[in-house]
C-alpha cells in the first residue's frame, strides 16, 4: 500500500542538459533577443508613447548613420574589446579582477605623463615607444599588487582590485591638480598644436591605428589561450586549483604571471585611449569600460573571437542609447533601461541553454512508475 | 520547489521594476513639460523669424536634467527654441557628453547631421569644441564659460558667460538680511554671523562667485564672515552634503553653494539652517530653509545666437550678458525664510546695480590683507602657466567679466573669507 502511495509530480522540474546541439543553443539565443526586443517595445510604448520601430531605427542610425559614426563605433568597440581581452585570462583563471578600470587609468596616466613631461624632448615614434612601455608597466604594477597579496596571503582579490580602482582615480585627480592647478580639473588636449605623442592617422583615419592593434591583440590572445602552455595552465587553475597543484603547476606563479599579463593589456588600453583617442586624461577616461568588459568577456565565454561580437553588441546598445536621447529627446535613462532589458534576456537565456524545463500537466505518477522511469 | 519559488520571485521582481519604472517615467515627463512652460514664459519675444526648415541647432550637455547646471541650460535651450519657432527635429540635444574626445565626436556628429550652430555647456568641453570649430568652418560653435575664444582667432568659435556675480551679490544681500534678523532676534551675536560656502573647484569662476555673494551679505551685515570648503567636483551629492554638514558643525549659521547637486540644500533642511542656492530654486526640496537662488538665464543669449545664425550675422567672439538682458536672475525668494523687507531691498539694490550706482567689486568695499587694492594683475589671456597678464582694477573697481566674459576674479581671499 505504501509503495503505491500517489505523489504529486511538481508541475515544473528542471534538469541539466548534457549537451545541446549548437544550432539549438543559437536558436534559444536568437529567440531571447527577439523576446527582449518585444519587451523593450512594450516598455517604450508604455513609458513614452513613441513608435518602437522608430526607436530601433534611431539606434541603428546612431551606430551606422554616417561614416563618422561607423568609425566611432569601431573605435569604441576596439577599446572595449581590448579591455575585455585584458580581463579574460584572469577571469578564466577564476581570479575576479574587478580592477581593470584602475589598471586602464594607470596606463592612461602613464601615457599622459610622458606626453606632458617629455613632449618636446623626443620625436613622436620614440615617445610613443616610451609611452607604451610606461603604460604597460603601470598597468602591470597595478595588477601585480593585488595578485601578489592574493598569492602570498590569499587576500580577497575582488575587494582588493575594486579598491585599487579608487586609488587610481585619486592618483589621476592628483596628477591633474598638479598639472593644471588653476582650473576645474580638466586637462585640455595635450600637445594640441604639435600632436607629439599622438598615434598617426592611417589612410586619413585617426582611429585605424587603435583598431589594427586591437585586432592583432585579439588574434594573439586567442592563440595564447587556446594553443599555448600558459593558456592551458590558466584553464586548469580556473577549473581546480588542486588539480593544478597535483599535476605540478605552480599556482601562485600562474596567478601572478596571468595578472601581470592582464594588467599589461589594460595598460595598452590606457595607451590607446590617451594616444589614439582622447589625447587627454580625466578621472573618467576609462569610462566604466573596465566593468563593462567583464560582461563582454563572460558573454563570450572567454572566447576572444566571440568577444568581437559581444563588445560590438554592447557598443551598439550604448551608441544607440545616445541616439535615442538625441532624436527623440528622451532622457538617456530610457536607453539604459532598454540596454538592461536586452542584457537581462541575453544573459538569462544561457539558463535555457544549460538547463531543460520539463512540464507535467497534472499527471500524477505513482512511486512504482517513478522507479520504473528511473530504471530506464 | 526552490526553483519554482525563485522563478516566481524573479517574475515578481521584473514586474515590480516595470511598475516602478513606469511611474517614474510619467512623473519625469510631467515635470519636464511643466518646466518648459515656465521657461517659455520668461522669454516673450515679438515677431518670429522665417527659418529654413533645414536649419538645425545642436546642444551638447555634460550631464542630463538631473544636474541643476545642465537642466538650466536645457530649459534655456527649449525656451530659445520656442522663441525662435524651431521644431523639435531642428534642435538636437546630446546629453551626458564627457569632457573628452567624446565631446569632439558629438560636435562633429551634430555638424554632420546638418547643424548650423553647435553649443556646448561645460568648461572642459572647450578644447574639443575648438577642434571641431577648426574642422567645420561653416558651422558656428558656441561654448559657455570658456576662456579662449577672445584670443584664439578662430572665426566660428565663440565663448559666453553672464555677469552672475550681480545675481550672487543680490542673493548675498538676502543672506545678510537674514543674518541681521538672527542677530536682532538674539539667536546669534554679531560676531557669530558666519556663512558657510560649499564650492566646487578652487578657481576663478567659483572664487568670483562666493566673493560677490559675500560682498552682498556684508553690504548689509558688516560683521559677516565666511568659510569656504571645496569638493573638487561639480556634481557629488554625498560630498556636498558632507561639506555642508562640516560647515554647520563649525558654527556656520547660513549656507550657500556653487556645486550642482541637491546635497547641500538637503543637509541644510535636515538641520534647519537657511540656504542660498544656485541655478534652480530649491524651495520644493527644502521648503523651510531655502532662502533664495540666483541663476544665469541663458535663453536670451541662445536666442540671439540662433537668430544670428539664421540671418547669417556675425556674433562677437566673446559675449557677457548681464541683468540688462535678463541673463542674470534671482528667483525663489522664500517669504517663510527671508527677513522682512527683503524683496523691497532687492528691488532697490537691483535698480542701483542696473544704474551703476553700486558696483559689486568696488575696491573701497573690501580689503586684502588689510589693504584696499589699487591694482591687480589677472590671468585674462589663458596660457598653460596661468600667468597674470592684465591689470583689471580701474576707477576704484575690479572690472570683472569686462576683459573677457568668463570670470577672472581669483583673489584668495579677501578679508573676512577663510578656507576651511
Amino acid at each position: 500500500m505504501a509503495a503505491n502511495k500517489k505523489k504529486h509530480e511538481p508541475f515544473i522540474h528542471i534538469t541539466k542538459r548534457d549537451a545541446i546541439v549548437w544550432w539549438k543553443a543559437w536558436l534559444i539565443r536568437i529567440a531571447a533577443v527577439i523576446i527582449a526586443l518585444l519587451v523593450c517595445a512594450i516598455v517604450v510604448v508604455a513609458l513614452t508613447g513613441y513608435n518602437p520601430i522608430k526607436v530601433y531605427a534611431s539606434m541603428i542610425d546612431g551606430t551606422f548613420g554616417s561614416s563618422r559614426k561607423v568609425w566611432n563605433t569601431l573605435q569604441s568597440t576596439a577599446i572595449l574589446l581590448c579591455i575585455s581581452l585584458a580581463v579574460t585570462p584572469a577571469f578564466k583563471m577564476k581570479f575576479w579582477n574587478i580592477g581593470a578600470e584602475g589598471q586602464v587609468l594607470m596606463g592612461a596616466l602613464a601615457s599622459a605623463a610622458c606626453m606632458f613631461y617629455a613632449g618636446d624632448r623626443f620625436p613622436t615614434p620614440i615617445l610613443i615607444l616610451i609611452m607604451a612601455i610606461a603604460s604597460i608597466v603601470s598597468g602591470m604594477i597595478w595588477a601585480l599588487i593585488p595578485a601578489f597579496f592574493k598569492a602570498k596571503w590569499n587576500t580577497n582579490e575582488t575587494l582588493f582590485t575594486l579598491m585599487m580602482n579608487y586609488v587610481a582615480i585619486q592618483f589621476v585627480s592628483f596628477a591633474i591638480m598638479v598639472w593644471v592647478p588653476n582650473g576645474s580639473m580638466t586637462m585640455g588636449v595635450i600637445n594640441r598644436a604639435s600632436k607629439i605623442g599622438w598615434f598617426p592617422e592611417i589612410f586619413g583615419q585617426k582611429y585605424l591605428f587603435n583598431i589594427i592593434i586591437v585586432v592583432l591583440l585579439t588574434v594573439a590572445m586567442f592563440v595564447y589561450l587556446k594553443f599555448s602552455k600558459h593558456g592551458y595552465e590558466i584553464a586548469v587553475v580556473g577549473e581546480s586549483e588542486n588539480t593544478a597543484r597535483y599535476i605540478g603547476i605552480n599556482v601562485k606563479h600562474v596567478i601572478i604571471r596571468t595578472m601581470m599579463f592582464s594588467g599589461a593589456l589594460c595598460g595598452v588600453a590606457g595607451l590607446l585611449l590617451v594616444a589614439g583617442t582622447n589625447h587627454t586624461i580625466t578621472t573618467s577616461t576609462a569610462g566604466g569600460n573596465g566593468f563593462t568588459a567583464i560582461m563582454v568577456s563572460w558573454l563570450a565565454k572567454f572566447n576572444p573571437i566571440i568577444m568581437m561580437l559581444t563588445s560590438f553588441l554592447i557598443v551598439f546598445l550604448q551608441r544607440g542609447a545616445g541616439q535615442i536621447a538625441t532624436t527623440l529627446r528622451l532622457n538617456q535613462s530610457i536607453s539604459d533601461i532598454l540596454t538592461g532589458i536586452i542584457l537581462f534576456f541575453i544573459i538569462g537565456c544561457e539558463f535555457f541553454v544549460n538547463y531543460k524545463i520539463n512540464f507535467s500537466f497534472g499527471k500524477k505518477i505513482t512511486e512504482a512508475e517513478k522507479i520504473e522511469e528511473a530504471a530506464k | 520547489m526552490k526553483k519554482i519559488l525563485s522563478v516566481v520571485l524573479m517574475l515578481a521582481m521584473v514586474l515590480s521594476t516595470c511598475f516602478v519604472l513606469a511611474s517614474c517615467g510619467t512623473d519625469e515627463n510631467a515635470k519636464a513639460t511643466g518646466d518648459t512652460q515656465t521657461a517659455g514664459e520668461n522669454t516673450g519675444s515679438g515677431e518670429k523669424l522665417s527659418v529654413d526648415p533645414d536649419f538645425k541647432v545642436g546642444f551638447i550637455f555634460l550631464h542630463d536634467e538631473n544636474s541643476t547646471y545642465d537642466k538650466n541650460f536645457m530649459d534655456a535651450a527649449k525656451a530659445a527654441q520656442e522663441a525662435v519657432g524651431l521644431s523639435d527635429s531642428q534642435v538636437l540635444f546630446k546629453s551626458n557628453v564627457p569632457e573628452g574626445n567624446e565631446c569632439y565626436e558629438a560636435a562633429a556628429e551634430l555638424a554632420d547631421a546638418g547643424c548650423d550652430l553647435v553649443f556646448a555647456d561645460s568648461f572642459g568641453h572647450e578644447p574639443f569644441i575648438m577642434q571641431a570649430a577648426e574642422e567645420f568652418e561653416d558651422v558656428q560653435f558656441y561654448h559657455a564659460t570658456g576662456v579662449n575664444a577672445h584670443t584664439a582667432g578662430i572665426e566660428n568659435f565663440h565663448n559666453a558667460f553672464a555677469s552672475i556675480y550681480e545675481g550672487r551679490y543680490l542673493a548675498g544681500i538676502a543672506a545678510g538680511m537674514k543674518l541681521n534678523e538672527m542677530i536682532e532676534k538674539g539667536d546669534i551675536t554679531a560676531d557669530e554671523a558666519k556663512i558657510g560656502y560649499v564650492g566646487a573647484f578652487n578657481y576663478a569662476e567659483v572664487v568670483s562667485g562666493f566673493t560677490s555673494f559675500f560682498l552682498g551679505a556684508r553690504s548689509v551685515c558688516e560683521s559677516a564672515t565666511m568659510e569656504v570648503v571645496y569638493t573638487n567636483s561639480w556634481f557629488d551629492i554625498a560630498l556636498e552634503k558632507e561639506a555642508a554638514n562640516k560647515l554647520m558643525d563649525d558654527k556656520c549659521v547660513l549656507i550657500s553653494q556653487h556645486a550642482d547637486s541637491e546635497g547641500a540644500p538637503k543637509a541644510c533642511e535636515e538641520r534647519g539652517v537657511p540656504n542660498v542656492a544656485y541655478n534652480i530654486s530649491t524651495m520644493s526640496m527644502a521648503p523651510t530653509t531655502a532662502l533664495i537662488s540666483s541663476k544665469i538665464n541663458w535663453a536670451p543669449y541662445m536666442q540671439m545666437i540662433i537668430e544670428a545664425a539664421v540671418k547669417g550675422e556675425k556674433v562677437a567672439a566673446d559675449t557677457c550678458y548681464t541683468m540688462k538682458e535678463d541673463a542674470v536672475q534671482i528667483l525663489g525668494l522664500n517669504e517663510a525664510v527671508a527677513a522682512e523687507g527683503t524683496a523691497e531691498a532687492l528691488e532697490e539694490a537691483k535698480a542701483k546695480l542696473l544704474s551703476g550706482e553700486i558696483k559689486v567689486f568696488d575696491t573701497s568695499k573690501f580689503t586684502v590683507n588689510g589693504e584696499h587694492l589699487t591694482e591687480y594683475m589677472a590671468d585674462v589671456v589663458s596660457d598653460p602657466n596661468f600667468e597674470p597678464d592684465t591689470n583689471v582694477i580701474s576707477d576704484g573697481c575690479f572690472r570683472e567679466s569686462e576683459e573677457r566674459s568668463a570670470p577672472y576674479f581669483d583673489i584668495k581671499y579677501i578679508d573676512g573669507i577663510t578656507e576651511k
